[in-house]
């Protein structure tokens, strides 16, 4: 797979991929069989997304060698790591931000959006210690070589993820004292008999889950809050209708609330977006805006398997390339069913939806209470008077929260999404406009 | 945990301090093996460390090589980098 090359400010490709992931790669891959030049775009350093995280310890899996090999032998992909999307431009054209080459400009016949999901982070008092992060956090942290040997952890929030961190954790050497889940033991029991249909979850779940014994799993249950001088000590635990409270020490909390697409790019396209959140798509994967693709978490989340599925149709879509649809059709219809008895399951209950106490920061880049923020009609209010979602996050974190408890609509992130030079900011103006 | 095959030790600066890590190391992680507690100070005062560790939150922001506001979450370590969190910015 080629570098991007030298110090070219613009280049053009029939088809950008944004993300690196399972649908990104997936993408690129069936774009680049059909003989589509691609360009491959993610923030990372590395490719594989989350599910397929590299790093010390953590050797490339299977998936991810072979299809970034597969893709190497075509020579029509470029890789371009550590490059973010600074803003789109109008004539598909995109701003980037890449490490490697600074400011740069990519123009496109079609664009596929694979920009995955991120952890819906829930605050409780004490969320802003260090030593608290998300669940897929901790498990990301880790495999970047972050030593959590001896420690004690407490894993909390919803969802499978919880059970992957604690098998990432335990396998870094760490004491996972207790994993705590919102959603009720029988909608839990319920999942785990419905993965009988899909042997392969199955088969990783016992994996994950061996030895739970000496473990506390409690379900119903949620991180109360987080204690500690200048670092996390200890743990409250409210346990089901009961309110009982549980005080456990512990060296880090992990805590994550499922996952939400990440759609700041596809708004700022003008693609619509479903209640859920997600980028609205057709059977081939086609946002409202023509050119644009959209496949992966970012459509609605349901695993890696399906984020793979979509990013082959979304890939043969783009560039025309054959395909048997019918067999991709039908596993992509099967990993959405798995996709859909995940979210049953693991839906937010009242305990998860309801704000903690007002002193609690909602906005961590500004440091905006909740308390000063809920006597607001909406998020755009709440904005203007309080600075909260004005900070560096441009309300990523504290906008999925207030969004859960308030049902506010967060606006969407305006570009530049993320802090570019000036620099970069003038290549906008450097490229020429495009031929019509 | 398992080693992979590739064991090739980095050296670089954290705060002043000469820190040695593992091929593919973040530097998200090398602040935790460098024991630094937290990457900034918040506008109320607290420490604040990574928290989304996938680049979102901008908690784990840091100044790598005179280049400010970049996310420790992901970047790779590099021989020979010289990192400094947000407190530390404006010692020598």
């Amino acid at each position: 797979m080629g570098q991007s090359g030298g110090h070219t400010m613009k280049q053009h490709f029939d088809i950008v991929v944004v993300g690196a992931g399972p649908a990104g790669l997936n993408a690129a891959h069936a774009a680049a069989r059909a003989g589509a030049t691609v360009a491959l775009l993610d923030d990372n350093p590395r490719a594989g997304g989350q599910i397929w995280r590299q790093g010390p310890g953590h050797a490339p899996q299977a998936p991810l060698q072979r299809l970034l090999s597969a893709i190497g032998d075509r020579g029509n992909t470029t890789l371009w790591p550590s490059t973010r999307v600074v803003a789109p431009l109008d004539s598909r054209r995109l701003l980037l931000e890449s490490a490697e080459h600074g400011g740069a400009c990519v123009t496109y016949e079609h664009l596929i959006l694979a920009t995955g999901a991120r952890e819906r982070l829930l605050p409780f008092p004490g969320w802003t210690l260090p030593g608290v992060s998300g669940a897929g956090a901790l498990q990301a942290l880790i495999k970047g070589g972050m030593p959590v040997r001896g420690e004690r952890i407490v894993i909390g929030g919803s969802g499978p993820l919880l059970i992957a961190a604690l098998a990432t954790a335990r396998a870094a050497g760490a004491r996972v004292v207790a994993v705590v889940e919102q959603a009720p033991a029988f909608d839990v029991a319920r999942f785990g008999v419905s993965l009988l249909a899909e042997p392969g979850k199955l088969r990783q779940a016992v994996g994950m889950t061996r030895g739970f014994a000496g473990l506390h799993y409690w379900t119903g249950s949620m991180v109360e809050a987080a204690h500690g001088d200048g670092r996390v000590e200890r743990v409250t635990i409210s346990r089901g209708h009961a309110e009982r409270r549980v005080t456990l020490e512990c060296e880090r909390i992990a805590c994550g609330y499922g996952l939400v697409p990440n759609v700041t790019l596809a708004q700022a396209l003008g693609c619509t977006i479903g209640a859920a959140g997600e980028i609205v798509v057709d059977g081939g994967q086609r946002t409202s805006v023509e050119g644009v693709f959209a496949a992966g978490e970012c459509t609605g989340v349901g695993g890696a398997e399906l984020a793979g599925v979509e990013g082959e149709i979304a890939g043969l879509a783009a560039s025309g390339g054959a395909a048997d649809r019918a067999a991709l059709d039908a596993q992509r219809a099967r990993w959405r069913r798995f996709g859909r008895r995940v979210d049953a399951a693991f839906a937010l209950r009242d305990a998860a939806r309801t704000p903690p106490a007002d002193s609690t920061l909602l906005c961590r880049c500004e440091d905006v209470s909740l308390g000063e923020v809920r006597e607001f009609a909406n998020w755009r209010d709440a904005k203007l008077q309080t600075r909260c979602g004005m900070g560096a996050c441009q309300g990523r974190i504290c906008g999925t929260a207030a969004s859960l408890y308030f049902g506010w609509q967060a606006a969407a992130p305006r570009p530049p999404f993320s802090p570019a030079p000036i620099s970069t900011l003038m290549a906008a103006n450097a490229a020429p406009p495009p031929a019509e | 945990m398992h080693r992979s095959g590739d064991a090739s030790v980095i050296r670089l600066t954290i705060d002043g301090r000469s820190i040695d890590v593992e091929s593919g190391t973040t530097v998200a992680a090398a602040l935790v093996l460098a024991g630094v507690r937290s990457t900034r100070t918040s506008v109320s005062g607290e420490p604040r460390a990574a928290l989304c560790g996938m680049g979102v939150c901008q908690e784990c922001r840091v100044t790598i090589d005179g280049r400010a506001h970049t996310l420790a979450c992901q970047a790779l370590c590099r021989d020979g980098q010289i990192v400094r969190t947000d407190d530390s910015a404006g010692t020598p």
